[in-house]
């Protein structure tokens, strides 16, 4: 990929500049929400679009999550290319319908006729003491949907390179950024770049353990791995990026190469994204792998307030390092 | 006396003729759904329109091609007044590839960019945010397009409605909710479901609001193009109930409904309110034409849907192998 200058931003300056890109590139690219405008959201991941592109093309909304998120979908298939933000990724419950009823089957159920080209972008994660109401990933809920993209992008050159492929797509995509990683910082190109939607990224290369790893959980993984390479224990941490499409062939042919995978994600492990990773890992590695595929989640409980409590609900580089050292028999 | 040719008389005529061809049509259609259903020849249900032709029919004549409407699970109506062919949405009713969706939406799911339809919706209010959304694109891409938002009163219980009439009243956008109250959200009369005035729904947003009798096309006629007028000159969002009745039941294989309605009521409104008959007394009255011009246009469109039935009983399926298209753009 070229690069016409190599810098670093952080994971929510990254999200900004792929929005001004696209704004810049497309005068039918607009963003609604609560507190996007002014505010630039409680996380400031939109702070200064306000002042460039104007009311007319940063909207704030009403605390209508279902209202502006119907909207857009009409928006979608008439011409616009929304972007709608939910604050909180606990709130996508509220647009269940549209989403789900609405965006993802109007292109199937219209022979194909109409499109949406919309991108909702919302958050998750853990840890940052926010309760049981506003500190869950619940993307799994939208893997599940036919017809929907969902992306989980873990490093701050994905995450611009990737919501510009979701906003130029023809089909509604949901984009979901740990809140905890908006200040995650990393080396960006200026200038024009997409990355594929569907192309899984090998974050480390290695040899003993295969570590698949979505959204925050690279960051752990990472650390999992740097631990594990300390007691001689070779990890290779794949990001498959996007949920769907999703890049079987990469997770397949690394946990063939190290015969030994663990299936890492923030949301809930029962009936979770882990279940289907690790579904496709065993089914197209089952020959080569020399111990079952290992997933890890979150706890199955609301999420605690209170810091103890709360930090032994997901995965962490110590369990993962520990739980990997258990898989290769160490 | 003749039918005046559209050329030769005057605009309102014209007109006149038009919605009274259009109401036809829709009971035709849905007379041939019934009759499909009771001959097993159609998948499923469908929702008949017939009592209810004057809504459809009365805001669609005030529509210009290109402005949008969403319609509901009874929305075979909406389709045709706003220029469906009949022969390719019957296709789509038994699930053919001639159908408008190649057979995958069926009765609940007809869609027409070509006319601006934006989609019928099988959840209830499903459809209010997309109107609205495209009345917000209209405004934004500066296209001089409304959109229109049909959907029954048991729509009134859902809270997006809320969400997103408070939405375009905000952004002042291009949108008409017409809401046909039928008196029956399903199986329930709507006064067991519905607390307080309907109107002040919409006026308690600054929204402007009027009621009309949805059995006299003139009368839905004259208050949508209104409110369509004004929509369409930076006056923003209005709300249109027109009351009406839904002579069938809830769908075709409703037919035992004595427990939630008499046959007394039904027959009142087939008798004194039916906006046909109603319509074609006027016409005769108002010597816009006679008996006989009416009775060739009620012949030739049952001629044109009986064509159009076997079109669509002739037409083939689709193949398997399109199960998985379609699924992204």
């Amino acid at each position: 990929m070229p690069r016409t200058a190599v810098r670093e931003l952080t994971f929510a300056q990254a999200i900004r500049e792929a929005l001004a890109e696209e704004m810049r590139r497309d005068s039918t690219v607009c963003i609604m929400g609560e507190d996007v405008a002014e505010a630039g959201t409680p996380f400031k991941v939109l702070s200064g679009l306000l002042e460039e592109f104007g009311k007319d093309r940063v909207l704030d909304t009403p605390i209508s999550e279902a209202g502006f998120t119907g909207l857009a979908v009409g928006a979608a298939m008439t011409g616009m290319r929304p972007v709608v933000d939910i604050m909180f990724g606990d709130f996508i419950t509220l647009t269940m319908d549209q989403m789900v009823n609405q965006a993802a089957k109007v292109h199937y159920m219209s022979g194909g006729k109409w499109k949406v080209p919309m991108v909702m972008r919302t958050t998750m994660g853990a840890t940052r003491r926010s309760a049981a109401q506003h500190s869950q990933s619940l993307h799994a809920w939208y893997c599940h949907v036919p017809g929907l993209k969902v992306i989980l992008p873990s490093t701050p050159y994905d995450a611009k390179g990737l919501l510009k492929a979701a906003i130029r797509d023809e089909n509604p995509v949901v984009f979901f950024e740990d809140k905890m990683m908006y200040k995650l910082k990393g080396e960006v190109p200026e200038g024009d770049y997409t990355v594929p939607l569907g192309v899984a990224d090998i974050k480390r290369v290695g040899e003993d353990i295969t570590l698949v790893a979505t959204s925050s959980m690279v960051q752990v993984a990472l650390g999992a791995a740097t631990m594990l390479g300390e007691i001689g224990i070779s990890a290779e941490v794949v990001d498959p990026r996007t949920m769907w499409p999703l890049d079987e062939k990469t997770l397949v042919e690394s946990a063939k190469k190290t015969s030994r995978a663990i299936v890492l994600d923030e949301g809930y492990e029962r009936y979770g994204v882990t279940a289907e990773l690790a579904s496709v890992i065993a089914t197209g590695a089952f020959y080569d792998l020399d111990a079952p595929v290992k997933r890890m989640g979150a706890m199955h409980v609301p999420i605690p307030f209170s810091p103890p409590l709360e930090d032994v609900t997901v995965p962490t580089e110590r369990t993962v390092f520990e739980a990997a050292r258990a898989l290769c028999g160490r | 006396m003749t039918i005046a040719e559209p050329q030769e008389a005057s605009e309102k005529a014209a007109l006149w003729l038009r919605m009274y061809r259009q109401m036809f049509a829709i009971r035709e259609f849905e007379a041939q759904v019934n009759e499909l259903y009771t001959r097993a020849l159609m998948p499923g249900l469908a929702h008949l329109y017939i009592g209810e032709e004057a809504v459809a029919v009365g805001v669609c004549e005030a529509l210009n091609r290109s402005d949008y409407v969403t319609s509901t699970h009874r929305g075979h109506g909406h389709c045709l007044a706003k220029g469906a062919s009949p022969d390719r949405m019957f296709a789509e009713l038994l699930g053919k590839e001639a159908g408008y969706c190649k057979g995958k939406g069926g009765s609940m799911h007809i869609a027409d960019p070509a006319t601006g339809n934006l989609g019928a919706n099988a959840i209830v209010c499903g459809s209010a945010g997309i109107a609205t959304g495209a009345a917000f694109s209209a405004q934004r891409l500066k296209n001089g397009r409304v959109a229109v938002c049909f959907f029954g009163e048991g729509a009134l219980g859902q809270g997006v409605l809320y969400e997103v009439m408070n939405l375009a009243q905000l952004f002042k956008l291009p949108v008409i909710y017409v809401c046909e109250n039928n008196l029956y959200t399903e199986y329930t009369h709507f006064s067991e479901t519905t607390a307080g005035d309907i109107l002040m729904r919409a006026t308690a947003f600054g929204i402007e609001a009027a009621s009309v009798d949805g059995q006299d096309v003139r009368a839905v006629h004259g208050t949508a193009q209104r409110m369509v007028d004004r929509a369409r000159h930076g006056g923003g969002p209005s709300f249109l109930l027109c009351n009406t009745y839904r002579y069938h039941g809830h769908h075709v294989g409703d037919i035992n409904r004595e427990y939630y309605r008499s046959k007394k009521e039904e027959q009142l409104w087939k008798t004194e309110r039916d906006p046909i008959v109603n319509f074609s007394k006027w016409l005769i009255g108002e010597k816009v034409c006679d008996a006989t011009a009416l009775g060739h246009v009620q012949a030739e469109l049952e001629a044109e849907m009986k064509k159009a039935v076997e079109f669509a009983i002739a037409a083939p399926y689709p193949t398997v192998d399109e199960v998985s298209e379609d699924v992204y753009a």
